[in-house]
């Protein structure tokens, strides 16, 4: 089963860099979207998969039982899917506001701060 | 432009106050099942962004009676707050602070986590309104 | 109204943050358990003496930016939460600095941004726009390669608390593995650092904000990233491995010679001094390459140093905006004879950032370079001396643009942009006075400095300290038993 997640993390990597490296805003914003996805997922492929046994401490334990799943990267993955949204949010209304200003949608035309 | 549509501003009216209902209920119950400020937060500002997508986003702003930086704010200073007592008890900032001797259905006890709930209902409530109304009011200038 | 409360919340900050440095000063390394749950399990903050130190400097720049913004910011930023967003600035830099844990390290930074984000956008010209388009993207990838850091990070140790995971990085892991990550925290800290083949986002963006706000990211957000490389580097991994210490040494040569000489061909002002950010960066990760105590020091000298003269130096660039109205170094001249104090606290930080002797300056390149010579590493001392030498040219082109020439065509008169009243013209230069003053204090009171950051440079190379001050004497015997 990792096998099949590392092949799907590569590809979203793959494809949010390709995004990126387009010329278009929008595309950009799209890559970036794909990448912190697939940083999430490297994230709870890091920690290990753990399958059909539940962090849940029964009626009777005391304590956690032995080989359970790991419940913190899932916490800190939905602490990075709020950040990510947020600077999601925030990337669009910019690169509205860019593409307002600028009015073009080129990142070509973007290079009068270069010189 | 706002597009009348019957069907969506009547069933708005019936689901707004449920959906509000709902998102103090998953705020309240977060402490021993599933919910919490976060998702309590969301639900609560996708009620009103429904309210905004029927009946325009100056209508929702009227019904919000904070605005959305507002309500930030007072999340930021509930958050904060809920923090301070643990520190007269010499404890670190921010260490769960319960008050036993009384009973509330519901809520069960009065506890600090509560109020940092609350504040982080505000806050993300407060966000995503700010978000959304800030989006839906660019096209409407656009339009 | 806000702009009243803004300065008011810098100087409580700036209160605390020495009420902070004090206490550790005094006691040695500070820790607190958030929520009263014990490390590594909950959330810790730590204090050490390059923290406390760190966090002094940045609130009193926050402070002087604050008190320069009431002067320079325009009512329609300021409306719009300026003063707001400078201070969600200060809380992202300040965590990171305090944070014990490598997680919320990455919030901290993500808090940092999102406002420096709305900081370099608020107002939307056109440059504006541009620039931060390519600040958020750069910025975002460093935070997706952070994020995957600490993501394998975890799944190599289990754990994200910074003093645990030096515990168990010191008792074995897998080296590959350990390398990966180091470049992988090393990508991501040094765009944020502005470092050799990462800056370009640096000087594309950071002269297009108002001069408050590029002021005050000069001063801390790079220093932020190189805080962390150097708390990373020194806690969890190894600076003086030998593949490590190749990167940065080189990386540290590279920084210092590019950034230098994109700055002397520069001829706007701001942007030559966003060049000579990433060159000054240099030196500090040259100290953490070298890896002793006394190299630590120079690092930590260097970067409070550069803090003072550098963002002094963009007030400055303020101050004759303030007088000429525009940035370009051929377009101004004259303000020598029409400013003569300002000329003398330009000279003092501008010549203070090239090292000469009884300004701050001259301590941190002394510092570094004897740790250099000590160390063996020759070619890097080399390259630091010669790299002064070109801040020192790049330094008097703009004195001698700026202020000595004589003024072009247009009559210098009736030109305050800003500064038209009283008030406002000593809210503009009561900031740029202090940091002069600090920049020549920490030259002329350069002892006691340096033997606070040597004590710093002691604790960073000491890292069991820092392990004992935050887990449990308990935790850390059931650790060597098992």
């Amino acid at each position: 089963m990792e096998i099949v997640f590392a092949v799907v993390i590569a590809v979203l990597f793959g494809a949010g860099l390709f995004l990126m490296m387009r010329r278009s805003l929008v595309k950009l914003v799209l890559g970036i979207a794909i990448l912190s996805q697939g940083a999430n997922l490297l994230i709870f492929l890091g920690a290990g998969l753990t399958r059909e046994n539940p962090p849940f401490i029964g009626a009777d334990d005391s304590a956690l039982h032995a080989g359970a799943a790991d419940a913190l990267p899932q916490a800190l993955i939905l602490t990075a899917i709020v950040i990510a949204f947020g600077v999601l949010a925030f990337t669009l209304v910019l690169v509205r506001q860019a593409y307002i200003t600028l009015n073009s949608d080129d990142l070509d035309d973007l290079k009068h701060t270069d010189s | 432009m706002i597009r009348e549509s019957v069907i969506l501003n009547s069933t708005t009216r019936f689901m707004i106050t449920l959906l509000i209902m709902f998102s103090f209920y998953l705020l309240l119950r977060g402490h021993n099942l599933p919910g919490g400020g976060f998702v309590g937060g969301l639900v609560g500002g996708a009620s009103f962004a429904l309210y905004g997508i029927s009946f325009g986003v100056q209508a929702a702003r009227n019904a919000v009676f904070l605005s959305p930086p507002q309500m930030i704010g007072w999340g930021l200073i509930a958050a904060l707050l809920s923090g301070v007592p643990a520190l007269l008890y010499n404890k670190p900032f921010l260490t769960g602070w319960w008050y036993h001797e009384l009973s509330v259905p519901i809520i069960e006890k009065f506890n600090t986590p509560l109020l940092f709930d609350i504040g982080v209902y505000l806050i993300v409530a407060g966000v995503t309104l700010n978000i959304i109304f800030a989006l839906s009011e660019a096209e409407l200038l656009e339009n | 109204m806000q702009c009243r409360i803004g300065v008011v919340g810098m100087a409580l900050l700036l209160l605390a943050c020495i009420a902070i440095l004090n206490g550790v000063a005094r006691d040695g390394i500070q820790s607190v358990q958030l929520g009263g749950w014990s490390a590594p399990f909950g959330i810790t903050f730590v204090a050490d003496l390059f923290s406390a130190i760190m966090l002094s400097v940045s609130a009193f720049i926050g402070l002087c930016v604050a008190v320069f913004s009431l002067a320079t910011m325009d009512r329609a930023r300021v409306r719009k939460g300026y003063y707001l967003f400078i201070h969600f600035m200060l809380m992202g830099v300040c965590g990171a600095f305090l944070t014990g844990d490598i997680f919320n390290l990455f919030v901290w930074f993500e808090v940092m941004l999102i406002a420096s984000f709305v900081l370099m956008a608020l107002g939307g010209e056109r440059d504006q726009m541009e620039g931060a388009v390519k600040y958020l993207t750069l910025n975002l990838l460093a935070s997706v390669f952070f994020l995957s850091a600490i993501g394998i990070l975890y799944g190599n140790f289990g754990t994200l608390n910074m003093a645990d995971l030096a515990l168990k990085a010191e008792a074995g892991a897998n080296p590959e593995l350990m390398r990966l990550t180091s470049v992988l925290f090393f990508v991501a800290f040094g765009v944020k650092a502005g470092l050799f083949p990462l800056f370009f986002w640096l000087p594309a963006s950071y002269h297009t904000p108002p001069v408050a706000v590029s002021a005050i990211f000069a001063g801390l957000l790079t220093k932020v990233g190189m805080y962390s490389l150097i708390r990373v580097f020194t806690l969890i991994f190894d600076a003086g491995e030998s593949f490590t210490n190749h990167l940065l040494v080189w990386v540290a040569g590279f920084t210092m010679v590019v950034g230098v000489l994109g700055a002397v061909a520069q001829f706007n002002i701001r942007r030559l001094l966003s060049f000579h950010i990433i060159s000054q960066i240099g030196y500090a990760v040259m100290g953490l390459a070298i890896f002793t105590q006394w190299a630590l020091a120079g690092a930590i000298y260097f970067l409070v140093h550069n803090i003072f003269a550098k963002t002094n130096l963009f007030l400055i660039s303020g101050a004759t905006y303030d007088l000429r109205g525009t940035d370009y170094l051929k377009d101004m001249g004259g303000l020598y004879k029409k400013a003569p104090f300002l000329s003398l606290l330009f000279v003092i930080s501008a010549f203070g950032l090239a090292g000469i002797p009884p300004l701050s300056g001259f301590f941190g390149k002394f510092l570094l370079i004897k740790a250099g010579l000590d160390a063996g590493y020759y070619i890097i001392t080399a390259i630091a001396l010669g790299v002064g030498i070109l801040t020192l040219y790049s330094m008097t082109k703009i004195f001698a643009e700026a202020f000595w020439k004589d003024a072009p065509g247009k009559p210098l008169e009736g030109d305050l942009q800003w500064s038209d009243t009283p008030a406002k013209r000593r809210a503009l230069y009561l900031p740029i006075i202090a940091m002069a003053c600090g920049v020549v204090l920490m030259g002329v009171l350069a002892q006691p400095a340096i033997s606070l950051c040597l004590a710093a440079g002691a604790q960073l190379m000491e890292p069991a300290l820092y392990i004992e001050a935050v887990l449990s004497q308990e935790y850390l015997e059931n650790f060597l038993s098992d």
